[in-house]
């Protein structure tokens, strides 16, 4: 007797498992973009190509170099985050003090060129990533593969390092204090260029983290980030701009939602976020942990 | 002549295009409590904000320990061991007390303690956990001036420490300045409140119009007094 309301548990199960790795990666990208956002002022419209080029780096370094996955892991996202770093330091800089528009213009422009450019080289079909950690395990109501539940875990992990390290440490009192007042935090001698260089240099590190992590489950594909970058913003919008722990709980908590839809009714699953998004906006414009300004 | 610490010359700064100072100039010795006085846009926030360098654009000489300021960033400026203290308090909403506190990085050895910050007041103590904001004015004020005290600078900028609080706080801060200067705190206080400046002050320097007019010694108060009326508008 394994269904309620006539729907077999191992699906639910299945697509419950699919939402949360799906959500695993939501709230991986909507925190590098909420770090990105508070601290820059920029809405990180670049962020889906640099978790596709965490994906290629990693897939690169197999091909050519046969370095393995475990330690692309580590090198992928510095690769991308030293990437990042250059972007901020000849680029974004140049246009804090304008209006949001710009940010938004130059992060989405680049996002084209530098999918542009993978799709011109390595086609639009994508490349498989053999699974690190093959095999899986029976739980009895369901087959739960090894890698997506290290996926899980993973991004758990991770998104709580990230919280940690913002919310309870001393760089992150830099990075809280600047995100709110970066004129004083400067006079009391921090330098604050040099924090946001680090912060966009973390933030995309974190993106391309996550593209790492997608490879062995997704086609390394020039596209792979841009349909995902398009939920990630409605996570942000959902969860509030610039909350931490908004952007952990509201991504894992859609993806959930959405993998419960493709069992419950699987026509409205592409569309239940942006449904979810739309209540939010009527009901808490400023998201739902987020502050009101 | 003893040491002298402060030594603005001929100091120019805008906002955009409007020019707020006009060639201010006046010294401060290594020890001294010193106070700006003036009415209101006479330029004392401004003198301030561009010892510290956070003004648009500045120009002419500030020189500190005998080193030149004009032309570094305010990082650098406060690394060389000038402390801030702003009039809008500047506390930080998404930090705590203790966070608050513990911010300012040391930029010389010999500051504070914690604890001796904490003897100072004990409120912060009480409430270290608490959000800053969540503070009552005199207490986020003396979170304020609590904060600089940690990092070893010399030399302390309060921008009207007194404004908008009760007498009996208005008297803990003036004791506590005293408490300060006896600690070799240099101290440049911009005030408008008079009375309070008079209470603590070496001397005075008189701002109107972006310049510096008049220099008076705590000494020469009394005598003084009807000329400062003037010059303050009271």
């Amino acid at each position: 007797m394994l269904d309620i309301f006539s729907i077999p548990l191992p699906a639910l199960f299945g697509q419950l498992l699919l939402g949360l790795i799906n959500g695993a990666f939501y709230a991986m990208l909507s925190l590098g973009l909420a770090v990105i956002f508070g601290m820059l002022n920029v809405i990180n419209f670049t962020h889906g190509a640099q978790y596709m080029l965490g994906a290629f780096a990693a897939w690169l370094l197999l091909t050519n170099l046969a370095i393995p996955f475990w330690a692309s892991l580590v090198l992928a996202p510095l690769i991308v985050g030293l990437f990042g770093v250059v972007i901020e330091r000849l680029m974004l800089k140049r246009i804090y003090h304008l209006d949001h528009l710009y940010g938004f213009l130059l992060t989405f422009g680049l996002a084209l060129v530098i999918e542009g450019l993978f799709q011109w080289k390595w086609g639009s079909s994508g490349a498989p990533y053999p699974a690190p950690i093959p095999g899986g395990y029976n739980l009895g109501f369901m087959f739960m593969p090894a890698y997506r539940g290290f996926v899980v875990v993973a991004a758990l992990v991770i998104c709580l390092a990230t919280w940690y390290g913002i919310e309870r440490t001393r760089l992150g009192a830099y990075l809280r204090a600047a995100t709110e007042n970066p004129t004083l935090v400067r006079a009391f001698g921090i330098n604050v260029p040099r924090l946001i260089t680090l912060t966009y240099g973390l933030g995309v590190a974190l993106a391309a983290l996550a593209g790492v992590l997608a490879a062995p489950i997704q086609q390394v594909s020039a596209l792979m980030g841009t349909n995902l970058v398009l939920v990630v913003f409605a996570v942000v919008v959902i969860g509030g701009m610039g909350s931490i722990m908004g952007s952990i709980v509201t991504g894992f908590g859609l993806g959930l939602i959405e993998g419960f839809t493709k069992v419950v009714y699987p026509p409205a699953s592409n569309t239940v976020i942006f449904v979810v998004m739309a209540i939010v906006l009527m009901v808490k414009p400023a998201g739902l942990f987020g502050q009101a300004k | 002549m003893h040491d002298v610490l402060l030594a603005v010359e001929g100091l120019e700064a805008w906002y955009g295009e409007s020019h707020i100072l006009h060639g201010v100039g006046f010294e401060i010795g290594r020890g001294e409590l010193v106070t700006l006085l003036g009415r209101n846009g006479a330029g004392k926030t401004t003198t301030l904000r561009s010892i510290m360098g956070i003004v648009g654009r500045r120009k002419g000489s500030v020189r500190f320990d005998g080193k030149e300021t004009v032309g570094q960033p305010s990082n650098a400026i406060a690394r060389l061991g000038i402390a801030y203290c702003p009039e809008e308090r500047g506390i930080f909403s998404s930090l705590n007390v203790e966070e608050n506190l513990m911010l300012p990085p040391a930029v010389k050895p010999g500051g504070m303690g914690i604890d001796d910050i904490y003897g100072l007041f004990p409120n912060l103590k009480e409430r270290r956990r608490s959000q800053g904001t969540k503070l009552s004015g005199g207490e986020q004020q003396m979170l304020a001036i609590g904060r600089i005290l940690r990092t070893g600078a010399d030399l302390l900028l309060l921008d009207e420490p007194t404004e908008g609080l009760a007498p009996v706080i208005v008297q803990r801060i003036g004791e506590i300045i005293r408490q300060l200067k006896q600690r070799g705190f240099t101290i440049l206080l911009v005030e408008q409140n008079f009375h309070f400046a008079a209470t603590v002050a070496d001397r005075h320097y008189v701002m109107e119009d972006g310049r510096v007019v008049d220099m008076i010694a705590a000494a020469d108060v009394a005598q003084s007094i009807d000329k400062l009326q003037t010059y303050l508008g009271v």
